[in-house]
């Protein structure tokens, strides 16, 4: 037994030894809160502000917004710039056929932007958080732009002049044991936000993004609530009739 | 004649007049007899025995939520991945059957999975009940072929590509392959021809099939009567008075409200992924789906959903390498069976097979044995009855060898579908050909240490 003991352990240890860590970057945790009505609502308006002229997010109605405390007439005053009614989905004007000209390939659409992002290493919401502060410098880059998230992105740095212009920079971090030098984007030049307030405005921004990928997931979460009470009554009647039937079977 | 012969049906207060006008007409009361109330079963079911009633209750979730995702689902290449988009968004109540659907998909798995492993553990597949597990396990090949075309349906990257990938094996098939692969996509890459011939498969001709196989699952059951844990017939022990197995009690009630307690716990669990964690760590909806299907743009890292990962494991750890490791395994095996088998005709039979194997394994691309022994890692499993010579069925009266080796399987099954999931390493395939040799190893060993293995006696009634 000893030795099919010894075997078994083997045999459990031999697949852990191959599952290394993979050196991959960091994300940073995006500090959101899908409860945040007044994050969500000034994320939307970064949203209709900046991304969408290129991106669309085409499977979201604008007068879904209703869900971030909005009237459908504060919506169509402040957040719709075409000549999009209320109840139609956020479209561009542009080409995708331009748009695969200037930068390489089309934008892509932003509604479910935040849940494909998502992968071991953090949420969808992480990576954006992560990625909108990674913008750096990059004179090799046809727009002067790169992304230490996303190495050679076709999107140039639309939130500058907010950020300010990063550079990439030698950083000493603590990695496994060892200090290494890594590559890491440093602000050379300031914006019109400071670095705390710049953050913010991407975190609602991400807050925003999050929410437009999934809108029921609040719903979602309060629902599962009661529907997991009414469960648990379920499985005590289930329970309780189980018993009273089996008390005679011996 | 006989319908006027039938005693009126008594005990169902005012729908006696009306289930006897039915029973005249319908076997109603005998179909209710026979399944139900008189169909009797082994009185020492434990937790495994739940797996049976609960694949029936997620294939009553698959199809209920499939028709009302039809309502809405548009399956065309243009219109399909922003009609589910539709359904999470715009649909009343579209999210919760999109959700249902989709955990379901993956609870259906993990049940049978349970199921079939509640088989392995109480030798449920052996003799009498070899046509059970066989009907069972052609269900398994339905529910298979129902996921993987049901997967394309959302059009993402995962489901675009994992479909292209799944085809493109059938192109290794010496000669035809290409055209049959051809012939199976309806074009020369996946697209919309190939999106409709899946959706038609998914919703009907594949559920249509299913359903009879269950149906005959079921009725082969009751006509031998169900295992046990101990691994022993009830139906030995009559009753004289009753005829009655005494160790058998009326599936109803007490496995109707026992399997009722079974599915409200089976419930709450699928509620808490459902509503929490829908997409299950990106294990039941992957996140690369969340991306529209581009037939341009390959992803980096192509897996298929977890319930297929260890195949999928098998089929890439067969490298040009390996063969050689495989044709040393082919002749050890070859070897084993020449000495064990008395008749001059069988050993004959097994060298020239081992030869012509051989032969295959030199000439033909490793890519072809990948895919071939990926077939036979499933339909290994239909041999079962015929490989397990041990002279007990439950793994209660077996010994340690046995244990051991169910043991090792287990390990080697979960191993491989992680390394399924993850992009391929050096390390992760090495580790992904030693557990394909030990999967194999279960099954074609297995006449031999299953009648080696020191058993313990039955029992001459159930225990506990």
């Amino acid at each position: 037994m000893t030795v099919t003991r010894k075997i078994l352990c083997a045999l459990l240890l031999l697949p852990l030894a191959a599952m290394s860590a993979t050196g991959d970057l960091k994300l940073d945790r995006a500090p959101i809160d899908g409860r945040d009505l007044i994050s969500l609502q000034r994320g939307a308006q970064v949203f209709v502000n900046y991304c969408l002229n290129c991106h669309s997010a085409n499977y979201m109605r604008y007068n879904r917004l209703q869900d971030l405390g909005l009237t459908e007439g504060q919506i169509r005053d402040n957040l719709i710039f075409t000549g999009a009614k209320v109840g139609d989905p956020m479209k561009i004007a542009m080409d995708a056929e331009d748009a695969k000209e200037w930068f390489g390939a089309p934008p892509p659409d932003l509604t479910v932007i935040a849940r494909s992002r998502s992968s071991p290493a953090g949420s969808g919401a992480d990576w954006l958080y992560t990625y909108l502060r990674g913008f750096y410098r990059d004179p090799n880059r046809p727009s002067g732009w790169n992304n230490v998230v996303y190495p050679n992105v076709g999107m140039p740095h639309v939130l500058w002049q907010l950020q300010g212009e990063q550079v990439l920079a030698e950083a000493k971090q603590q990695a496994e044991g060892y200090m290494r030098t890594v590559l890491r984007p440093v602000l050379d030049k300031p914006g019109t936000l400071t670095a705390i307030e710049y953050d913010r405005l991407v975190a609602d921004l991400v807050n925003y993004l999050d929410y437009m990928a999934e809108p029921a997931a609040s719903e979602r979460k309060r629902i599962g609530i009661y529907v997991l009470l009414f469960l648990g009554v379920f499985w005590l009647l289930a329970y309780l009739l189980k018993k009273e039937y089996w008390k005679d079977v011996h | 004649m006989a319908a006027t012969e039938k005693q009126p049906v008594t005990g169902a207060g005012p729908f006696n007049g009306i289930l006897t006008w039915v029973d005249r007409r319908f076997p109603l009361i005998q179909l209710w007899r026979e399944h139900l109330s008189e169909y009797y079963a082994p009185k020492n079911f434990n937790f495994w025995y739940y797996f049976g009633s609960l694949a029936i209750v997620v294939l009553a979730i698959q199809i209920v939520t499939g028709i009302f995702l039809v309502m809405h689902y548009k399956p065309d290449a243009a219109q399909a991945f922003a009609s589910v988009e539709y359904i999470m968004r715009d649909v009343p109540g579209g999210w919760i059957i999109r959700y249902l659907h989709s955990t379901g998909a993956s609870a259906f798995f993990i049940v049978v999975y349970l199921h079939m492993f509640r088989g392995l553990l109480y030798g449920s597949y052996r003799q009498p009940r070899e046509l059970i597990w066989i009907f069972g396990m052609v269900i398994y090949l339905c529910l298979m072929a129902e996921a993987f075309f049901g997967y394309l349906l959302p059009w993402g990257q995962m489901s675009y590509w994992g479909a292209q990938v799944i085809v493109n094996l059938f192109d290794a098939v010496p000669l035809i392959g290409p055209d049959l692969a051809l012939w199976i996509r309806g074009d020369y890459v996946v697209s919309d021809a190939t999106l409709n011939r899946f959706f038609s498969f998914h919703v009907i001709a594949i559920p249509l099939v299913l359903l009879g196989l269950v149906a005959a699952h079921i009725m082969a059951l009751h006509e031998v009567g169900s295992n046990n844990p101990d691994g022993i017939e009830i139906k030995k022990h009559k009753d004289p008075q009753t005829g009655h197995p005494r160790d058998g009690i009326p599936f109803h009630p007490y496995y109707t409200v026992k399997d009722t307690l079974g599915v409200a716990v089976f419930l709450i669990v699928f509620a808490v992924i459902m509503f929490f964690m829908p997409e299950f760590g990106g294990y039941f909806l992957e996140y690369n789906n969340f991306i529209p299907a581009d037939p341009l743009k390959t992803p980096s890292h192509i897996a298929p959903v977890w319930y297929f990962t260890p195949y999928y494991s098998i089929l890439r750890a067969t490298t040009e390498d390996f063969m050689w490791v495989l044709a040393a395994a082919a002749i050890a095996l070859a070897a084993l069976i020449v000495l064990s088998v008395k008749s001059a005709r069988g050993k004959i039979g097994t060298a020239a097979g081992t030869a012509v194997l051989l032969a295959g394994f030199s000439t033909l691309d490793p890519k072809v044995w990948g895919v071939v022994l990926m077939g036979v890692a499933v339909l290994i499993f239909f041999f079962l009855p015929w490989l397990d010579r041990s002279p007990v069925k439950s793994i209660r009266y077996r010994g340690n060898l046995y244990k051991s080796a169910l043991a090792v399987f287990v390990i080697a099954f979960v191993v491989l579908g992680y390394f399924g999931t993850q992009p391929v390493t050096t390390a992760g395939t090495v580790v992904s050909q030693i557990f394909t040799l030990v999967y194999f190893a279960f099954f074609a060993l297995m006449p031999w240490y299953s009648r080696m293995d020191k058993t313990r006696p039955e029992p001459d009634r159930v225990t506990g």
